[in-house]
Order: structure tokens, then sequence, then C-alpha cells
């Protein structure tokens, strides 16, 4: 199924839903005839977007907000805390090509801020799927939850089939205890990768998909803490306010501390360029992650 | 417009004031502005929106937007005349027992959103007068917006999507007092002539004297201006409206007076009101 198909399948069950785009149609460019009554394009305006999101939620609807990740979260932040935000209004907020997605285009397009700035706002969810399946499984329950959240859109194709999905709980693959990863988004890929990596040098892993930002799954990281030597975390943002800096909350609101080696982008924007170049060039694969990991791990 | 409502309006207007001038100690208000939209306010609750005590969660009722939210204390004095907010609430006014401080919040009842920062409310109206459109509902949507706040360009963002979507429910009132918060509009960022600009936009504009009673009523009993046209009402207004010794003074945006100063005030007030 695609993104799509799943939005129009949705509006037609559910009158409730709208959806919305400030002229970023690629997430549903060819369902647009056939939810007429429930599509509202508001042409390059993301915080107006925001703002009539916030009134059709006032009148009962269920508006989902489409632009891309830097924009929608950026030009319309104040849009998003003070109209969104303040009221607990169930706006759907999807964030198009968040992170290293936005290859080519350069710093002005690259959304790796947004789960810092999103997260930071009360009664805003933070939903960053791994893959199209993991989007997919997720957005039931995202979408018909009364709060608002905003979705790192990702309609990769998955590396393997996720399982059921539940707010505020993270998905676990394996159960070593040398390393454990954490991960959300497009990356999980190369961290799914990087775990078959490092298991075939003859370390334990466990790779925890996070799903949920926020809420966090605190009880899975708290067990990894616990169980693993090391623990990494993996994700296409800056380093403030993403997972590093949730898995840094976590250990001191529960008084622990641990080994962590963090992947992500230390106060800088990413060099632009085709994705594959990207992740080399930033040192995002799955090769360079689990190097980095054995010389953390024998270091 | 008969001498017995003209005259009643005007008796609800003087008691709203009252109630703005007492709010206007103890910490202070905003009470400058909350005047110079006094008597629009009243006549919107007494004669145009279909808004009651009683419908106040009704899908049919009309909606006021107070997107200059920091003069709420003209929404609450003409609350507090319909009987919707009891009168010693008023006295609860900056207290943490109460939601009664400088800007509009849900938790009185008739505020239908809440506001502060300025630009907002023009596009939150706009997605319910959207959803009236949608659902085929004739609801009256109403937003008043300061002449000031049109600095900012989220309003005309969302005028030129309201535009494009036909949204003839909605109704524009800009509060066109004149002043920004510490200066007068035309000497900072003039924004003369506003009518051109709303209708360039794709606007239906009337402009009106907004203190008179049957120019305001002779403008809105138009409403909708034009058929698929946005309205916008331009009412001119006077700042610090009914006190003489603040009025058009740009250092009377916001005052805290003393208890003494209150009572001349209020005297003031009366005396005006009786020449």
């Amino acid at each position: 199924m695609t993104y799509e198909e799943f939005l129009l399948d949705l509006v037609t069950k559910d009158n409730r839903f709208i959806v919305m785009t400030s002229e970023n149609r690629a997430a549903m460019r060819n369902i647009t005839s056939q939810i007429k009554d429930n599509f509202i394009d508001t042409g390059i305006t993301e915080q107006t977007q925001v703002g009539m999101a916030a009134g059709l939620a006032l009148r009962g609807r269920i508006p989902i907000v489409h632009a891309l990740a830097t924009f929608i979260t950026m030009r319309s932040f104040e849009f998003i805390r003070t109209d969104v935000g303040i009221a607990c209004l169930p706006v759907k907020i999807v964030g198009a090509v968040p992170g290293f997605l936005s290859d080519g285009n350069g710093p002005t397009h690259q959304a790796i801020e947004d789960v810092s700035i999103m997260r930071g706002i009360p009664n805003v969810n933070v939903f960053a799927p791994a893959d199209n399946d993991d989007m997919l499984k997720g957005l039931p329950e995202v979408f018909s939850s009364p709060s608002p959240f905003y979705v790192r859109f990702n309609n990769c194709k998955p590396v393997v089939e996720h399982s059921e999905f539940k707010i505020g709980r993270a998905e676990t693959f394996g159960n070593g205890t040398d390393i454990a990863i954490l991960v959300y988004g497009f990356l999980f890929a190369e961290a799914y990768k990087a775990k078959e990596i490092l298991e075939a040098k003859g370390k334990s892993v466990r790779l925890i998909n996070l799903r949920t930002v926020k809420p966090a799954d605190e009880e899975t990281i708290l067990k990894a803490v616990e169980e693993c030597r090391l623990i990494a975390t993996v994700e296409d943002h800056f380093l403030t306010g993403g997972l590093y800096t949730i898995l840094a909350e976590i250990l001191l609101r529960n008084k622990k501390t641990a080994d962590v080696i963090p992947f992500a982008l230390k106060d800088k924007w990413f060099k632009p360029g085709l994705l594959n170049y990207v992740l080399e060039y930033e040192g995002f694969t799955a090769e360079q992650i689990s190097n980095a990991i054995i010389e953390k791990l024998n270091s | 417009m008969t001498k017995e409502k003209s005259h009643s309006l005007e008796q609800t207007a003087l008691k709203v004031r009252e109630h703005i001038i007492n709010m206007s100690t103890n910490g202070g208000c905003f009470i400058g502005a909350s005047l110079s939209w006094t008597d629009l306010c009243v006549y919107l609750y007494k004669e145009f929106l279909n808004v009651r005590e009683d419908n106040l969660k009704d899908d049919c009722r009309d909606y006021l937007f107070l997107s200059k939210g920091h003069t709420v204390p003209a929404l609450y004095g003409t609350f507090t005349e319909l009987g919707w907010l009891k009168k010693e609430r008023l006295a609860n006014h900056l207290r943490t027992n109460d939601f009664i401080y400088w800007h509009p919040n849900v938790n009185i009842p008739g505020i239908e959103f809440h506001s502060g920062s300025l630009g907002h409310n023009l596009s939150v109206a706009s997605g319910v007068a959207m959803d009236c459109k949608l659902k085929k509902q004739s609801n009256k949507i109403t937003v008043v917006v300061g002449d000031g706040e049109l600095n900012e360009g989220s309003n005309w963002e969302a005028v030129l999507v309201a535009s494009a979507y036909k949204l003839d429910n909605l109704l524009i009132i800009v509060d066109r007092n004149r002043f920004q918060a510490n200066i007068q509009t035309e000497d900072l960022i003039p924004l003369s002539p506003l009518d051109e600009k709303f209708k360039s936009f794709g606007c239906s504009v009337k402009s009106i004297d907004g203190h008179r009673f049957e120019e305001i009523e002779a403008a809105l009993s138009s409403f909708p201006f034009e058929k698929g046209k946005v309205s916008v009402l331009i009412a001119d207004t006077v700042r610090g409206k009914g006190l003489p010794s603040i009025e058009k003074r740009a250092d009377r945006w916001f005052a805290n007076f003393t208890a003494g100063e209150i009572e001349k005030l209020l005297e003031e007030l009366h005396s005006e009101y009786n020449k």
C-alpha cells in the first residue's frame, strides 16, 4: 500500500479527515480529485495552512497538514506551538523529506532540528517511521490519536517487515548485550545493516527502532542501558535536541550513566549531494557505523 | 436605527467601559485599544452575532475571534453585561484563582480561541469559515484585528488564501485606531490606503466611524458585502474613546492606575457621556 492509497481509504471512511498541503502535492497527487471535499491546498503558505488546520480542528475535523519538513516545522513553528500546541488540537503535521532525505537541496531544506523543536512543544508528539511499512503500520493510531502529532514522512522501501505498532513503544530486533543501537527514521536501514555486519564479526547486537520519538519508550531504552556495554544513537539530526539528548534526559532522570557513541550532525549542516554520497561523506553508512562501533568497543 | 435601540447600545457600551476602567488597576490592562473597539464589540454581540449563552457549543452559532487579544477587557465587559460572566469574576483579574488575564483564553465561556501573538486568528478563523462552507452551513465568522497588527505578514497571507477560497462567510473588522503599541501607525509603517490594500487582495471593503452605532448597523446589515468575497469593515476608532484625558495618547496603550485615578476616570467617563 502507498501513503496515497492509505489517505484515500482514510478519508473515504471518515469524513473528519481533511488532507491539506501548502502546494506540496507529492504525497497525494493522484487522489486530489477523489477527495476534493476533504482536500485544501493553501498555496505556499505554511503558517496559514497550520492556522487554518487549527480552525478546522475546532470544528471537529482532523486536518493532515503537508509541506516540506523544514518549512512546516520552522516557518510555521509559532503557529504549531500557539494554535495547535496550546489548544492541544488533533492536527497531524506531515513533514516531507526530513533529515538526509532532502539530499541535494542544501541547508535551506535540511530538516535536522525538526525533532528537537517539535518535541519541545507541550502536547505535540513525534512519529519518525523507519520506512513505508513502519509508517503505514503507525499512521492509523497516530492519525486517530487525540494528540497533535509531527510525522517525519518516510516512504522508503522497507528492509524488514515491522511488527505491530503502539504509540510510545519501540520495536526491538535481537537481544544482544555488546551493543544497543537506538535509531529512528530513515537511518534504520543503515542501522539494520550495521547490526548484520557487527553480528558477522561476532558481536551481539540489539537494534531499537524508536518509532515514536515522543513519547519515547523509556522502559526499553533503560533495559538496553542495563544490559548492554555500549549504546549507539543514530539519527539524521543535529546532535542537540534529538535522540542523543533524549537518551541523556532519560539517563539523568533515572540516575544512570552509559557508554554512548552518538551518530548525529555535530553542530553543522550536511554536505548536499545524492543520498548515497551524503551518507558516505557524513559517515552514516552501515559500514562506517559498524566500524566506529567496533573501534569504540575495542578502545 | 430607533432612538431606543441606539440608547440601549450606548448604555451597554458605557457599562462595558466602566468594566474596562475598573480592570486597569492592580496590575493594569491594555485600556486604550480596549476602549477603541468597545462600541463595535457591544453591537456585534447584542445585534449581529448569533451567539447566546445557550448556543455557545452549537455548531450553527456565529463565531468571533479577537485577534488583537490584548483588548480582551472589552469582551469580558460585554460578556458581563450579557450575563455570561459573573461581575465578581472581573475582580479576579490577574489572580491565579481564575483565567482572567491580559489575553483571551477558552476557559472563559464565549471565548472561541486564545490569542495574544498577533497575526494568528485570521488563519484560524479562515479554517472555521472553510469548514462551515464545506458543511454548507451559514454561520458568520468574524475576526477583529488591530491596524498595527496588520504589520504582520501572516494576516495578508491568510487574506490571500481566504479570498482564493471565496470565503464570503468571513468578516474582518479592522479596529483602525491608528496606533501601534507606542507610536502612530502612519508614522512608523504607514497602512494607508488600507481599503485599497484589502481590495487589491480581492476583498469587499466598507469604511465607517466605529463609534456610531447607526453606521455600524448600516454596514453590517449588508453582510456579506459582496457574494464570493471576504468582507472587510474598516472601523475608524479613537484609542481611549470615552476618556478625553487618555484619548490618542501614545503612553496610554497599557495603563495601571491607582484606585484614586480610577475614581476620577469613572467620573470623567460619565461626564463625557452626559455631554
